[in-house]
């Protein structure tokens, strides 16, 4: 038998080039052409009084200065807006440059096309914009104040939405109790280490626009282009070859340097590059996480949630374009774990003057996952009840899958949870931090330190359609070369797809090369993040693995004179079931799969026409089959599969200083069947890593006027080693149903309980609530003096 | 307007020497992925604080973004590039990385493979605080670290190994 590979800690392929700095990143690209420097805002609210570019003309190595006025054809109008959703009565996006007004500091005003990107800011210097600022709206307090940010949006408000499962009123007012709470959470990014970037170059000769592009979704990316400089399709090719982190910032597109690198490069005849610098990275990509909610829970004597009412604010910034996707996560996954017979949530998404707000991995869950588990936390405190045993209390049981939560999720279909096991997610992870001897060891507690613990469990909606698809080829050679849409940033597909792959076929993994986001190798697809590249394209894969096989197997078996059930695939070698010594190498099945006039080769003679071979009664490509061994397998599913996990943090916080230290981190994770528990096990010490980040370090710092005060690493606290703990991890496989392989996804997971966890464990310390994240020193410490107060 | 004054500058990197012509202002990490072509060392952040671009001068970790290529003329430059030879073995650091899944996305890599360099090459026996002190000065995204101290400590022991 073929050694099995799923389910392998195999050594990533993608890694010899990364570590030989041989990877190709966007940047990486060409040396000779232009780069495209952009002038940005400095006002979050200003009207354009006037621009000067003259004087940037005259600097040596300039190309071209574009202002909106200058702008052709379709790049007059405003970007598209990506999901539209009926709720979103109100959706903005930007212009390619700002048109009249800009709306946040860092909106892209005028573009300079100059031979590098020292030239592009000696120019950019010597332009003149004359502004008339106004009143800048900022924060969720400013949304829903008078100011406006869009002066055809009443009230700031983008959207509003309502969705109702039972009867919450009447729940809450038989409830023997009801409380209240208030929670929010601040600002962050996905901070990838390499930026957004593009380079595009025309092919005048061959009529092609060349688009090497860091992003998350280069088919898209390819169609966004086309459509807007209204060329067709077909001259487009986009590619990600390797990208620098994506974090679902990179899944927006198309970005106004997308279309002007494009357009650049068709209209000036030389390749065309944009670099981000890290200030613009935090100033004109995306951030997400602000959101304020208030609750109204009602629960029996035993801790029962009887209904839950949430009511929350989102603060979407100056623009949509990506619409309602990470308030309705919030809506639809606050749940998690847990029976809700009645529930309502309602959400007002608000305008500010700020950076759009477009979901970053986790995407609108940890607000989700935080809402929720606070509220569970405060309902143990209120009736005095261990904190894990009123979670047990609540949760959907094992026998009740599939569970349907009565929501609409945001693939629009509904939100049924399709198997889990959270009771023992729960047993686990309290086994391993041992919480049961947890009052024990916070007895021992050194002077000066106060200890706490915290539990938190989540539920994670993941692969979601509508689809991707997979191309599988065996070369005459003996390679087995795969092809998906989607693009990679770090995941490891290149590995786990060779791995389905070389178990689907029968082919050593080491035979086996994955090619991902590159539309000229595969066309269709949808794109990387909600945690659905390995179920997506990982099924995708299968299915045109099986189909290759198949076709393999029928090609064999008129070469060997042998019933096509007798055969099986063994080592990249077609065979009698048992009996290797009748058997046909799958690259020379390879070769009499495509009947050829003109040989290439000794192997390739057996498919030529003289060669003897075949019936001279039938065409020599039968009607319904295809020449070459390959084929495309698909992927729908009819609806997303949900993961789950739970999280366990022993924390010790300073008296004096108010700093929290991890002691320990625990998670137990379930995303069904694994497929390479290494990457899986890497995936989750990120997630954490960028949870401890939101939870402990990072915030937008935006001042009263708009400006971005941390626009640099130096201010933006994320984490170095000395901040990140070891994550200790274990799994559950409790396989999906929905999809042939039995996964789900893994990619987001490790963030999402982060915030919650930690809130929880340092409210067990200190003994007053925490109701607000990311949690600093400083706010500690103000907290402490606050509620020392109140107690006095 | 204004054309700019531009040097000969003398460039040893990975042990070959280079001649390139570029103003003063050229920064090293620009130097190395334009004019030389070694795009392995990686811009992340042009401040100074991501680490991304960290190569070797005369042994020592240094920002490349920081440092004129005009102010290490005739220096000895260590790259990612040149840790092995083109398809050949790779240096230790480079096979713990690998081992024990140390990168992901591989934009940060770079940078803290000539960090790990550094270190391991100076003292193949460090401590977990040397360790931490050796990378703290390099971000990454995407691994939680967790797994690129694991590749520090396994680069040093495979250093050990092969001198015994």
């Amino acid at each position: 038998m073929t050694t099995q590979s799923f389910g392998k800690a195999i050594r990533r392929t993608e890694d010899d080039r990364l570590i030989r700095g041989h990877g190709s990143f966007t940047d990486d690209a060409g040396s000779a052409g232009l780069s495209l420097t952009m002038i940005r805002s400095p006002y979050a609210n200003a009207r354009i009084l006037s621009i000067d570019v003259s004087e940037a003309w005259d600097v040596e190595g300039v190309q071209a200065v574009l202002t909106y006025n200058d702008l052709p054809g379709r790049l007059v109008e405003p970007l598209p807006l990506l999901i539209p959703h009926p709720s979103l009565v109100a959706p903005r996006t930007q212009y390619i440059l700002a048109k009249e007004h800009v709306r946040y500091v860092g909106e892209a005003v005028v573009a300079i096309f100059a031979t590098d990107r020292y030239v592009g800011e000696d120019a950019a210097e010597r332009v003149i914009v004359e502004y008339e600022p106004r009143e800048a709206v900022v924060g969720i307090d400013a949304a829903l104040g008078p100011n406006l940010v869009h002066d055809d949006v009443p009230g700031n408000v983008a959207a509003d939405h309502v969705e109702h499962v039972g009867n919450v009123d009447q729940a809450l007012v038989g409830a023997p109790h009801v409380l209240e709470l208030d929670l929010d959470m601040e600002r962050s990014m996905g901070s990838s280490l390499e930026g957004r970037a593009s380079h595009a170059t025309w092919d005048r000769h061959s009529r092609k626009l060349r688009i090497q592009n860091a992003t998350q979704t280069p088919t898209s990316v390819r169609f966004a282009v086309a459509n807007i400089l209204e060329i067709p399709d077909e001259q487009v090719e986009v590619f990600a070859i390797d990208v620098g982190g994506g974090f679902g910032t990179k899944v927006i597109h198309p970005w106004p340097e997308d279309i002007l690198t494009a357009w650049g490069a068709i209209e000036y005849e030389r390749p065309v590059k944009f670099t981000e610098d890290r200030v613009e990275h935090f100033i004109s990509s995306s951030h997400e996480r602000a959101q304020r909610h208030q609750i109204k829970v009602g629960f029996d004597d035993e801790g029962r949630i009887l209904g839950l009412d949430v009511d929350f604010v989102h603060d979407n910034g100056a623009y949509t374009p990506y619409g309602m996707i990470a308030p309705l996560i919030t809506a639809t996954q606050l749940p998690g774990p847990y029976k809700l017979p009645n529930y309502r949530v309602r959400f007002r998404s608000v305008y500010t003057n700020t950076v759009q707000v477009t979901p970053y991995r986790g995407a609108a869950r940890p607000h989700a996952v935080f809402s929720m588990e606070r509220t569970i936390d405060r309902i143990a405190a209120f009736l005095d009840i261990d904190r894990a045993e009123l979670r047990r209390r609540n949760f959907i049981q094992p026998d009740e899958f599939p569970y349907d939560l009565g929501m609409i999720f945001q693939d629009g279909r509904p939100a049924i949870y399709d198997s889990g096991n959270y009771p023992e997610l729960l047993e686990k992870v309290l086994a391993m931090i041992d919480w049961d001897g947890f009052p024990e060891r916070r007895s021992q507690t050194p002077s000066g330190r106060r200890r706490g613990i915290g539990v938190a469990c989540y539920v994670e909606g993941t692969g979601l359609g509508p689809y991707e698809g997979g191309h599988v080829r065996v070369e005459t050679g003996g390679k087995v070369q795969v092809s998906t849409g989607l693009a990679s940033s770090g995941q490891g597909h290149h590995t786990v797809f060779a791995q389905i792959v070389a178990d689907e076929l029968g082919v050593p993994f080491e035979d086996v090369e994955v090619v991902t986001g590159d539309t000229r190798r595969f066309q269709y697809a949808v794109g990387t993040f909600a945690s659905r590249a390995a179920v997506m394209s990982g099924n995708a894969v299968a299915e045109a693995a099986r189909l290759v096989k198949e076709k393999a197997i029928q090609i064999a078996a008129e070469a060997l004179e042998a019933n096509p059930d007798d055969l099986e695939i063994v080592d990249a070698q077609v065979q009698v079931k048992g009996t290797p010594a009748r058997g046909i190498p799958l690259a020379q099945v390879a070769v009499l799969a495509n009947p050829l006039r003109y040989s290439f080769s000794e192997a390739a003679r057996a498919a030529t026409q003289f060669a003897g071979a075949g019936d001279l009664d039938e065409p020599p490509i039968k009607p319904g089959e295809d020449p070459g061994l390959e084929a495309a397998g698909w992927y729908s599913p009819v609806r997303s599969t949900f993961a789950s996990g739970a999280h366990a943090v022993e924390v010790e916080v300073d008296t004096a200083t108010s700093e929290v230290e991890i002691l320990r981190y625990c998670v137990v994770h379930d995303c069904g069947r694994l497929i390479n528990p290494l990457i899986v096990e890497g995936q989750i010490h990120g997630g954490v890593a960028q949870g401890i980040a939101g939870a402990l370090y990072e915030k937008m710092a935006y001042d009263e006027d708009g400006n971005l005060q941390n626009a640099s690493f130096m201010d933006f606290l994320m984490p170095y080693c000395t901040e990140i703990p070891e994550v200790e991890i274990d799994h559950l496989e409790t396989p999906s149903p929905l999809n042939p392989l039995g996964i789900k996804g893994a990619g987001e997971a490790g963030v999402i309980p982060v915030s919650a966890v930690i809130a929880a464990a340092v409210e067990d310390a200190e003994g007053f609530q925490i109701n607000h994240m990311p949690l600093f020193p400083s706010e500690l410490h103000e907290m402490r003096l606050m509620n020392a107060e109140v107690s006095e | 307007m204004n054309t700019e004054e531009s040097y000969e500058i003398r460039l040893k990197v990975n042990g070959k020497t280079q001649q390139i012509t570029a103003p003063a202002r050229r920064l090293l990490s620009d130097a190395l992925r334009g004019e030389l072509g070694l795009t392995g060392t990686h811009v992340g952040c042009e401040h100074g604080v991501c680490g991304c671009c960290t190569v070797l001068v005369d042994g020592a970790p240094v920002r490349s973004c920081l440092t004129f290529a005009v102010a290490v003329q005739d220096r000895e430059i260590r790259t990612v590039e040149g840790l092995a030879a083109d398809g050949g073995e790779l240096h230790p650091v480079q096979e713990a990385f690998k081992e024990c899944h140390g990168l992901q996305c591989g934009f940060c890599t770079p940078g803290f493979l000539m960090t790990a360099c550094a270190l391991i090459e100076q003292n193949d026996d460090p401590t977990e605080e040397e360790i931490t002190e050796a990378i703290a000065g390099n971000l990454c995204r995407c691994t939680g670290y967790q797994n690129i101290r694991a590749a520090v400590r396994y680069a040093a022991e495979i250093v050990r190994s092969d001198k015994t």
